[in-house]
């Protein structure tokens, strides 16, 4: 944020807070680990209040929860940052030094008194206050999201939102204060850092900057496009309209973890030309005309991998990885050989010190600093910088030459509406012992797997649509059809419904969700599908 | 909440009701706003209730009292096996419990089939003595027999004097007069005088009473708490509960007293389950004043009368006892400057401020071979042989002090001044004032058994010398009282001995081998 | 502060404990209940020491530093309560795969047959109720470490206590269900800081048992947690080319030695590939 694609603080500040507000995360299923750093601060006595549709686990553990409705992020904030306003909690000074933009943004918070967020949220009215009074009056505080702010059509509008909240109340910038974005993956930090995305190079520079490029282009005796290239949604609708003909997919299961599946395996099947490189024949794999086995990354593979405090840490071979499975270093550097480019050395630290050579961020992180130290945080200038607990302390000099922009954002609502065909919304998540499409978790057994497959259901909703507890049901969505067990959750309140992703050999549930995308992060809207209930006799 | 998987079972509604008697009602259903709450230290009142109501602890009860206060069903579980007196197995609404610890087992207590057997229920003058608990709608405990005579003593009386005078329990005073006094002195000079007094705690340490006040009236943390100790558990004693079913107005004035002078926000008075008639009267006591002090009821446990163990119970926890330091004057109840004293001790103060008594009374527990058996006040540095023919004891073969934590004497050491220096010096304790009369016909390898058997039960388990000791220290006994001996018992109880009493973390396993000890090296029992 | 420990006179930080600096000045003392990353419960009672004008022994783990404190480590009182415990401890307690406590027993020369053959013990099955971890308490000395990972200290979670009492007090879930019947969300926390393997991965209970597991050859690699993107560092204990145990090191700030599910036993994933 604010030009750099990480979390703004650490999980030893989450430690040391004394308000953790977690937006759209079930941390304590799907970040299991941080969540200690955020119940050591909540059993020293700090107060936890979370924002989700659902009384999830990391909701039961909260001094307050508010269970808006799917979709009306935007307006609670809004109302969130109105009262904080009314109340006399936003920060003035840090506002007129350190932002920009704070008119428009407070003419457009405006409309979003307690009342109107409360119709539009379904959250009363005197929960908003108190989560605007704790936010506002908290001297360390964590506002931490994750993909139930950014699965959704309108992702990074619901980042701005709470940013918003951040800046008003000068919460960013300093220690103890700030905006963690939990990452869902071990490395998709590493990979945005690396330059695995549509519009950066390694180290969060611009391919529109012609310096940075140019540096680049220097190092790599190749010339770079300067346009961003395409983010997943953006490729497969290239692929819907011929546009995109080829593909190389390393690490991913996008014929299962895409939304709207049956669209994904069409387009997937289609292509002219499908590479993929993974550590099983995946669905993906099956669909593809080549097939290179890969190294895991446990166990098998050297490297580095970034975590969400932006952590740089060490992952170590201890074998052998089976048959002709190779590291994707090596293959990446065939497929180069072959097609005539010396990309050089495999050797994963000489590659990793290509990167410290060409990203400020990482410059200083020699792997023997990573080794001593237990990982690094970046930005890291030089071998005698420790590394960075926090970012944008810069916001808190005298005079701040790059301010930090507010982003007036209006609500809009999940683009699968509700009707009297699909009453019923329908919200997805991470269970704790699953991951993703469970081409990994799968692999071992656990008494925390039953019950995976089921639709979660309120029992209001059970009896409403004729389904029992237990019983067998068919989801039916605008795109799709799935069967499965319901199971009656009372912690669901009625109208909502809920199913992962984790088993999509035995229920796809992305038959279902819509690949409503958000035009700027490409994230599809996996947190908000219409469905209705058919029950199976 | 943590994120608890709760026990399936559910609750009938009559242990609906009863929990949420304690818990209060719950908070109307929203499936928008949540708030956590625990509260977690009424966990064993709601346990109480739900057993009271249906006569056990069902899972169902279990589970709803966790999830109304916000416990994990794991720990509630842990805390209900804890106590003796809260049963996890389904039994009938009425249970007798049959005391077979010292003086009753003197007396010849029986276990009738389907009684069960209890550790001292504090009736040592009636002995032999039972407690029958009734649950159901209006649930009750009998204490059998239900009266005794009242005091054997009629003269020299401080402590007991309003009691011999024929005060009404039920009936509060005209005036609070020692309270006033307090008022009128102001906290500090309540403070001076009870520091001037000779006042020493009377539960066994010995402690003086006005330095541990002004240490807590000194701490800057707030709020302060003062818990009136009346787990009154050690075997052979029953004064507190003496004191508390005839006195209970003046135990409630010296906790205002105490709590006014020490700046406590709030008073706890924590009383053994075994104790019926206190709970009512002292809760009658309490309602009728008004002061701030809740009345908490043990489940069984004498471990819980280490202070530190009660502080856990009345939170919530198992009566683990909690190392020391930090003191309870500085880190106590709920973590925060405690003072905790004993009843005796707390019915020494109102006499300080008024100044109408200055002798440094104590009392004393008399039961087993004796003609009048019951409650005693002496000076201090009384002898022993004049408090045994007060209350016509037979030639004894032995005299236990200070109860199954203390040592048993000699038929020529019984002209010991009662003191505590007088006590040290014959390598005894006055502890909670406990003398207990073996005549000639007594069993005292019988005694000595029971004596292990009652630590080895009580053990709360925590630390390896207690847990582990005191079982191996049973296990000698009875190799050497059944003769099937492997020869080296009396080293191996000699290390117990040390281990126990250098290593334990807390007064019960310190004390656990003083009594075996002493039989063994002073009365030559089973030597 | 000054201390004297064992005669020799030494500064230490306020607030540490006995132990720290005991530690500090590289004096040995036994703990089997204490853990780095734990608060101290101080029940074992092995670290006790000597403290002039204190009437018990103090334990080292947990009392705290004063001035002028004036300790002794190797008395005779303290090395037979150390002793005596051990003794206890191995009358009751199956301790043939906790290496700590009978290289104490050897150190303090106990004989924990003293008591004679006739001694109650924690004796009974083993639990293995779930493919992920056994529990076999005839192994428990008690230490509570596993209930203070379960607890406030680290999961939070709250499946397991202490229930019972006394000798009968013993590790429990709630009523003694079986864990998948309990609120286990198998972190594996628990095992991590069992001192005595009563508490132990089944891949390493099913290698014992075939008499397959050697400790001595494995290799221990440090690296990442493939699953979420928190980054928990994990030591993989590598025997035979295969992953045979995860543990993390107790001393990264990021997990300070615990796991969630996935990172302690999602591993089997890389296992399952055959070569073509």
């Amino acid at each position: 944020m604010f030009g750099a694609g990480g979390g703004t603080s650490s999980y030893e500040e989450t430690r040391a807070a004394d308000l953790i507000v977690l937006w759209g995360s079930n941390a304590r299923e799907a970040h299991p680990i941080w969540f200690h750093h955020a119940l050591k601060a909540k059993n020293r006595g700090a107060k936890l209040i979370v924002v989700d549709p659902r009384r999830t686990p990391s909701a039961q553990w909260a001094d307050l929860w508010l269970g808006l409705d799917v979709g009306t992020d935007i307006p609670l904030a809004n109302a969130v940052a109105r009262e904080i306003l009314e109340a006399g909690f936003a920060d003035i000074e840090f506002i007129g030094r350190a932002t920009s933009g704070f008119e428009a943004f407070r003419e457009s918070v405006q409309p979003w008194t307690l009342e109107e967020g409360e119709r539009v949220t379904g959250v009363p009215a005197d929960a908003i206050r108190e989560l605007a009074h704790s936010y506002g009056s908290a001297t360390n505080a964590q506002l931490c999201w994750t993909l139930g702010i950014t699965e959704h059509h309108n992702a990074v509008d619901n980042v701005f939102a709470l940013i918003n909240l951040a800046l008003l109340t000068g919460k960013v910038g300093k220690w103890g204060s700030g905006l963690q974005p939990l990452r869902g993956q071990n490395n998709v930090q590493g990979g945005g850092d690396m330059g695995a995305i549509p519009n950066k190079l390694p180290g969060g520079q611009d391919v529109a900057d012609d310096a940075a490029r140019a540096k680049f282009e220097a190092a790599w005796g190749a010339s770079i496009p300067p346009n961003p290239g395409l983010h997943l949604s953006g490729m497969f609708e290239a692929m819907e309209h011929g546009e995109l003909r080829a593909a190389y997919v390393v690490g991913e299961n996008p014929a299962q973890g895409e939304a709207d599946q049956a669209r994904a395996e069409r387009l997937l099947s289609g292509l002219d030309h499908l590479v993929v490189q993974d550590i099983f024949l995946t669905r993906t794999a099956q669909l593809a005309d080549v097939v290179l086995p890969a190294a895991a990354t446990l166990g098998e593979a050297e490297g580095t991998v970034t975590s969400s405090e932006r952590r740089v840490q060490r992952v170590r071979k201890a074998y052998a990885a089976p048959g002709e499975a190779r590291d994707d270093i090596e293959i990446v550097y065939e497929l180069g050989r072959r097609l005539g480019h010396d990309l050089g050395s495999t050797k994963p630290e000489d590659v990793w010190n290509e990167c410290r050579s060409l990203s400020p961020w990482h410059a200083g992180m020699t792997y023997a600093r990573l080794e001593e130290l237990g990982g690094i945080q970046w930005p890291c200038a030089d071998e005698s910088d420790p590394g960075a607990l926090f970012l944008h302390g810069r916001l808190w000099d005298d005079v701040v030459e790059d301010r930090a922009p507010f982003q007036a954002v209006e609500h809009d609502p999940p683009v699968d509406a509700l009707d009297d065909d699909f009453p019923l919304r329908l919200t997805t998540g991470r269970r704790l012992e699953s991951y993703n499409t469970g081409v990994q978790s799968g692999g071992y057994s656990s008494p925390l797997h039953v019950g995976g497959t089921d639709i979660l259901l309120s029992p209001a909703d059970g009896e409403r649509y004729g389904v029992a507890d237990g019983g067998r049901v068919r989801i039916v969505s605008r795109r799709g059809a799935v069967e499965t067990s319901a199971r009656y959750d009372p912690d669901l309140r009625a109208g909502l419904a809920f199913m992962n992703l984790h088993f999509p050999d035995e229920v796809a549930t992305n038959m279902l969700t819509i690949d409503a995308t958000d035009p700027k992060s490409g994230t599809a809207e996996f947190k908000a599908t219409a469905i209705r209930l058919e029950p199976v006799a | 909440m943590p994120d608890l998987k709760l026990l399936e079972a559910e609750p009938t509604q009559a242990e609906r009701d009863a929990i949420d008697a304690v818990a209060g009602v719950a908070d109307p259903f929203s499936d928008r706003v949540a708030r956590s709450r625990p509260r977690r230290h009424l966990l064993l009142p709601a346990l109480r209730a739900a057993q009271r109501r249906v006569g056990w602890v069902t899972p169902g009860a279990l589970g709803y009292a966790s999830r109304r206060l916000e416990v994990p069903p794991a720990d509630a579980y842990g805390v209900a096996t804890f106590y003796a007196l809260i049963a996890l197995e389904e039994r009938p609404a009425e249970v007798l419990h049959v005391c077979t610890d010292l003086s009753c087992k003197l007396a010849g207590a029986e276990v009738p089939p389907g009684a069960h057997p209890s550790p001292c229920l504090g009736l040592c003058e009636r002995a032999p003595a039972s407690m029958r608990t009734i649950a159901g709608p209006e649930p009750r405990e009998e204490q059998i027999p239900p009266t005794s005579p009242l005091l054997p003593q009629t003269s020299g009386l401080k402590l007991l004097r309003r009691i011999a005078e024929g005060n009404d329990p039920e009936s509060p005073p005209a005036e609070f007069a020692a309270l006033e006094r307090a008022r009128e002195l102001g906290p500090e000079r309540v403070l001076e005088l009870v520091k001037a007094s000779p006042l020493l705690g009377r539960g066994g340490a010995a402690f003086p009473t006005g330095v541990k006040w002004e240490a807590v009236a000194r701490q800057p943390a707030k709020p302060h708490y003062l818990v009136c100790n009346a787990d009154e558990s050690e075997p052979g004693t029953f004064k507190d509960r003496v004191l508390m079913e005839q006195d209970p107005f003046g135990l409630i004035e010296s906790m205002a007293i105490a709590m006014y002078a020490t700046g406590c926000e709030k008073g706890f008075v924590y009383v053994r389950a075994e104790y019926p008639l206190a709970h009512e009267r002292l809760q009658h006591a309490i309602d009728v004043s008004g002061f701030d002090i809740e009345l908490r009821i043990g489940a069984g446990a004498y471990v819980c009368g280490e202070e530190t163990a009660l502080f856990q119970s009345i939170e919530g926890y198992r009566g683990e006892p909690r190392n020391k330091p930090p003191f309870p004057v500085e880190v106590g109840l709920f973590g925060k400057p405690t003072v905790v004293n004993n009843v005796e001790t707390l019915l020494n103060v109102p006499h300080i401020l008024l100044e109408d008594d200055p002798r440094d009374t104590r009392l004393f527990c008399v039961s087993g071979n004796v003609a009048r058996p019951g409650l005693y006040e002496l000076e201090l540095g009384t002898p022993l042989s004049e408090l045994l023919e007060l209350a016509g004891a037979e030639p004894p073969k032995a005299v236990l002090m200070g109860g199954a934590a203390g040592s048993f004497l000699r038929p020529d050491q019984l002209d010991l001044p009662l003191s505590f220096e007088g006590a040290r010096e014959a390598g005894t304790t006055l502890g909670s004032g406990v003398v207990i009369v073996y005549g000639e016909d007594a069993d005292l390898v019988d005694a000595v058994l029971r004596i292990a058997e009652f630590f080895r039960d009580e053990s709360c388990g925590q630390c390896v010398p207690c847990r582990i000791g005191t079982v191996r220290q049973e296990e000698a006994l009875h190799r050497l009282a059944s003769g099937r001996t492997q020869g080296d018992e009396i080293a191996v109880l000699a290390d117990l001995t040390q281990v126990m009493r250098d290593a334990s973390i807390c007064g019960l396993g310190q004390t656990a081998a003083n009594a075996v000890d002493s039989a063994i090296h002073n009365l030559g029992v089973l030597a | 502060m000054k201390i004297t420990i064992d005669g020799v006179t030494t500064d230490v930080q306020e607030g540490s404990t006995i132990l720290d600096a005991a530690r500090q000045m590289g004096i040995d003392t036994p703990t089997l209940c204490y853990g780095d990353t734990l608060t101290p419960v101080n029940v074992c009672r092995v670290c006790v020491v000597e403290v002039e004008r204190s009437r018990a022994l103090v334990p080292a783990c947990s009392r705290k530093v004063e001035e002028g404190m004036v300790v002794h480590t190797d008395s005779e009182r303290v090395r037979t309560s150390r002793r005596l415990v051990m003794e206890l401890l191995g009358s009751a307690v199956d301790l043939s795969t906790a290496p700590e406590a009978l290289a104490y027993i050897e150190r303090y020369e106990a004989k924990p047959d003293r008591f004679g053959p006739d001694s109650l013990t924690v004796a009974q099955a083993v639990k293995v109720d779930n493919e992920l971890y056994v529990r076999d308490y005839s192994k428990c000395i008690l230490c509570y470490k596993c209930v203070e990972a379960c607890g406030v200290d680290h999961q939070n979670t709250f499946a397991i206590t202490v229930a019972g009492r006394g000798f009968g007090a013993h590790i429990s879930t709630e009523l003694d269900v079986p864990l998948p019947e309990s609120a286990c969300v198998y972190c594996g926390n628990c095992v991590a800081v069992c001192p005595t393997g009563a508490l132990m991965a089944k891949s390493e209970f099913d290698l014992r048992e075939a008499g397959e597991w050697r400790e001595e050859e494995q290799a221990e690699v440090d690296t990442v947690c493939p699953y979420c993107g928190v980054g928990c560092n994990l030591t993989l204990h590598v025997q035979d080319d295969a992953i045979v145990k995860v543990t993390s090191p107790d001393d990264h700030d990021v997990t300070r030695g615990n796991l969630c599910i996935k990172g302690r036993f999602g591993y089997r994933y890389v296992q399952t590939r055959k070569p073509a």
